[in-house]
């Protein structure tokens, strides 16, 4: 009962967000100067031309009806079509998602692996030498922005001592059988791990550059949430029993400590995917982000509308799978 | 020879002692109450005998011996599991000592599962067996539930079949009552005697309550300011307190023969007597160390 | 008053040392930008391009740090730079801060139906992706410092008003306002004199990280080419043309990404020691 009417009343937030999101990006990218159509023209193009591609765009209509009409698309699945490449915004844009989807797939795991070995390590030693070097470790890497991880990373791995491949997803000289975009997934499904190589050593770096403040963040709330949990009777009753520290630890008090922290996780989460933009710009990664910051740059309207409200959709996504795993996870929620 | 023996434990908080000079022994079967008011360091020698102390915490002199071996010359990893194995806690506040994340028939069955080595199956049907013997009606359901939809009195027979699983040689019951409704107190305490008595196994019932002692107990240990005042049988003590401070406490109570007589505080003169013994007898350890 | 004793009597955190140290530097390197830089900023010359650092074989004296691929000093550009760089800072983290605030505090404090609207608000905002919003605001209005500042506000707002507003929320429930309730002083009065005070130190925070995200956020628009102009010397350019000439003149991006680095990290070292500092009296 609980979870269905967290669910709907998710669903509903979402939609009213989403709106808003249209309305916002709709209507902030129409006060552009300048006429996208000019781009597109030939030189010494007549009046006729231009009038009958604002047509064929729908640029000659008045802005609440070209709302009305793109929204009426968006329901029925179709985003227009992209002013430079001609090609439907719908098909060009999924064609991107799953190179973003893998790269902050790859950083959320990152970031679990690092920060939650941190929380743990700086849990086990305790008002330690160990603990205070995470404190400031985490310091550090929660007040450097990704970007400037990127920007390092590019030097240090790239240039003075380049183990990783700082640019694109894949090399390009590699023929890749790929039924899907998924290429990570698909390279591991198909037992193809020279591509599978291949796209981590293009991806590593981003996919760090984008970890690091996440996982400092998990580190840091896992690790308060993990002490406050080992002072608890529970806790202490389960030493008495005759568990070792390192077993009380994972069992006891993780399942405890990991609750709090998912929800800020979640909205970090998004954060990440936010951050793919300018990453996938550094790295010249062929993904979403890449594709819109060209898109904005070329005054690709319909582009811009159909990336924006993909990323509006990732997010509130995001944040309704996290509110249900803590629906799940929590058994007061589960029971309730 | 006793199952627990205290010798001379020191224990202090930077400079300031929380136990001065503990001994104290528990035979096999014994139930002995440890008793004080609140700051006596009652509840530190449970945690002492432990190894739960509080990081601030030191134990600056003594031995715990259990069975006659000394658990702090132990390593750590001997000493959990020889705890583990042959004592057992009965926790002050039910509501906070079972993981709220986790069901409640593994947080019973892990100790016989992990630390003695049990097979799942055999553990769960000795906790079903436990539980049944606590009166938990529909025991099978009870270890799937979690925590929070057990009430306080349930849990509280949990955690006393839990401590029971294992069959140890001694239970420190901590206050087990005192977080619990009155009348539920009566009913966990009968409880905590049926057990006893069933299983024979030696009881540590650390409390300020005089009354349960005397129904429970055999024999008693009395502190104030971390130092035995008095160790006693519960008879002896009730008809006849060696120490001052005792018959005041003894006084200070109503008697459970008579339950409307009124609670008398212990008079101040009597402490003021008990922190001077308590000084002179610091000062008689620092004479002590100095000499050494 | 016992407590503000104790505060003030506390040694400052070496954090707060370093951090506005740092900050210090770069604000007199900033304002003695003309005196400090050895050449023109601006003055390209194609004999000079890619002259390595004064520490490596090859340089040349009058160009410490180097020069970039079109021959322009680097130590002079990263001065400079510094210029953009405070000056973005301070007007679009105290703009970013206004804003935020005053919407956090009403959205916070009166809530009602003002505090459904900023909230749902706050809501669109966190569905956008910041860089993407911020990449087409300046499309939309063109480049220039003050289109930087205005998409810096845009999209920035919600992270004051977030807080903001939860901390003016716990602090309205507090008993001291009941209090001056009852005493009839205004809702007003009461935001004004009882709940901003209270939220102060936590905005003096927020504004210092605010101060360094603006910092990136210039410098990431400038990364796209899409700042002030190709031109002028922001370090986000800079690390743009260090990215793309990375390979034969790494200096022209370790030069500006060290500073950019530093100021970043000493903005939010010095926002978390001041935390550090008020808490005391917070608490």
């Amino acid at each position: 009962m609980t979870l269905i009417r967290i669910i709907l009343k998710r669903l509903l937030s979402m939609s009213i967000t989403l709106i808003g999101v249209a309305v916002i990006v709709f209507f902030i990218i129409r006060i552009v100067p300048g006429n996208p159509i000019a781009m597109m023209l030939p030189p010494g193009a007549g009046e006729e031309d231009i009038a009958r591609l604002k047509a064929l765009y729908g640029f000659d209509k008045t802005l609440p009806e070209q709302f009305l009409i793109w929204v009426r698309g968006i329901l029925g699945g179709d985003f227009g079509t992209s002013i430079t490449s001609r090609q439907p915004v719908m098909s060009l844009v999924l064609g991107r998602l799953p190179a973003t989807l893998e790269l902050s797939i790859m950083a959320l795991v990152m970031a679990v692996m690092i920060g939650g070995t941190l929380a743990l390590i700086g849990t086990r030693q305790r008002g330690g030498k160990a603990e205070a070097l995470i404190d400031v470790t985490n310091g550090v890497s929660l007040s450097v922005p990704d970007f400037l991880w990127g920007l390092l990373f590019i030097l240090l791995f790239g240039v003075l001592w380049p183990v990783f491949h700082i640019s694109g997803r894949v090399s390009p000289a590699l023929d890749l059988p790929f039924v899907t975009n998924f290429y990570l997934f698909e390279s591991l499904l198909r037992l193809r791990f020279d591509i599978w190589l291949d796209l981590v050593s293009h991806m590593f770096m981003p996919a760090l550059a984008l970890a690091i403040p996440l996982a400092a963040i998990i580190a840091q709330l896992l690790k308060q949430s993990l002490k406050e949990t080992m002072h608890l009777d529970y806790a202490t009753l389960a030493r008495t029993k005759g568990y070792s520290e390192n077993h009380v630890i994972l069992r006891e008090a993780l399942p405890n400590a990991i609750l709090p922290t998912l929800t800020l996780v979640g909205v970090q989460f998004t954060f990440l995917i936010g951050g793919t933009v300018i990453i996938e710009r550094l790295f010249s990664y062929e993904g979403l982000g890449n594709m819109a910051i060209d898109a904005v740059i070329n005054r690709d309207l319909p582009l811009i509308q159909g990336i924006v409200i993909l990323f509006a959709v990732i997010f509130t996504t995001v944040n309704l799978l996290v509110d249900l795993t803590y629906a799940l996870l929590n058994p007061r929620l589960r029971h309730g | 020879m006793s199952f627990l023996e205290l010798k001379n434990l020191n224990a202090r908080v930077g400079p300031l002692p929380i136990l001065r000079d503990v001994s104290l022994q528990v035979a096999p079967g014994e139930v002995r109450a440890l008793v004080g008011e609140s700051g006596a360091g009652k509840s530190m020698i449970g945690k002492a005998i432990l190894g739960t102390l509080p990081d601030a915490i030191r134990i600056t002199g003594g031995e715990i011996l259990l069975e006659g071996e000394d658990l702090q010359a132990m390593s750590p990893k001997a000493r959990r599991r020889l705890i583990g194995a042959k004592v057992a806690l009965i926790p002050q506040d039910p509501l906070t000592a079972l993981n709220p994340a986790r069901r409640v028939g593994p947080q019973i069955c892990d100790r016989l599962v992990d630390i003695l080595g049990w097979g799942r199956r055999e553990a769960e049907a000795r906790v079903i067996e436990l539980l049944h013997e606590v009166h938990i009606p529909a025991p099978e359901r009870v270890m799937r539930a979690y925590p929070h939809e057990l009430s306080g009195g349930m849990r509280q027979r949990i955690l006393i079949a839990s401590a029971f699983a294992a069959e140890p040689q001694l239970i420190i019951a901590d206050e087990p009552t005192t977080a619990l409704d009155v009348t539920v107190q009566k009913q966990i305490l009968r409880l905590i005697r049926d057990m006893q008595a069933r299983h024979g196994t030696a009881l540590l019932f650390v409390t300020h309550d005089l009354g349960v002692v005397s129904k429970l107990c055999q024999s008693m240990t009395v502190l104030f300011g971390g130092k035995v005042l008095e160790d006693t049988s519960v008879d002896q003590f009730f008809s006849a307190p060696d120490h001052a401070y005792s018959a005041a406490l003894l006084a200070a109570t109503p008697k459970y023969t008579d339950p409307g007589g009124s609670l008398m505080p212990v008079p101040e003169a009597t402490i003021h007597a008990v922190e001077a013994e308590i000084a002179a007898h610091d000062l008689a350890h620092q004479i002590e160390t100095v000499r050494q | 008053m016992a407590d503000g004793r104790a505060a003030a009597k506390r040694p400052i955190n070496p954090r707060l040392w370093l951090s506005g140290g740092w900050l210090l530097i770069l604000v007199v390197a900033a304002l003695a930008a003309p005196l400090l830089a050895p050449q023109d900023p601006l003055a390209q010359d194609l004999f000079a391009s890619r002259l390595p650092p004064m520490w490596q074989g090859g340089s040349e004296p009058g160009f410490p740090l180097g020069t970039d691929s079109l021959g322009r000093d680097v130590l002079s550009r990263v001065l400079y730079g510094a210029r953009i760089a405070l000056l973005v800072a301070l007007v679009a983290g105290s703009c970013t801060c206004a804003l935020g605030a005053v919407l956090g505090l009403i959205a916070g404090y009166y809530r009602g139906w003002a505090d459904v609207v900023i909230s749902r608000l706050i809501e669109i905002w966190m569905a956008f992706p910041p860089v993407l919003f911020a990449i087409l605001l300046i499309a939309v209005m063109g480049t220039g410092l003050t289109s930087i500042i205005v998409a810096i506000v845009v999209i920035d707002w919600t992270r004051f008003a977030r807080v903001i507003r939860a901390e003016a929320m716990t602090q309205g429930a507090m008993d001291y306002v009941a209090s001056a309730k009852v005493a009839g002083r205004g809702r007003f009065g009461i935001m004004i004199r009882e709940i901003l005070p209270n939220v102060l130190p936590t905005i003096v925070v927020l504004l210092t990280l605010e101060m360094g995200i603006a910092v990136i956020v210039e410098a990431i628009l400038s990364f796209v080419n899409l700042s002030i102009s190709t031109d002028d010397p922001t370090w986000g350019s800079m690390i743009a043309e260090g990215r793309a000439a990375i390979h034969h003149s790494w200096w022209v991006l370790v030069v500006p990404l060290i500073t950019l680095f530093l100021t970043v990290l000493s903005f939010s070292q010095l926002g978390e020691g001041l935390k550090d500092h008020f808490d005391p009296v917070l608490r």
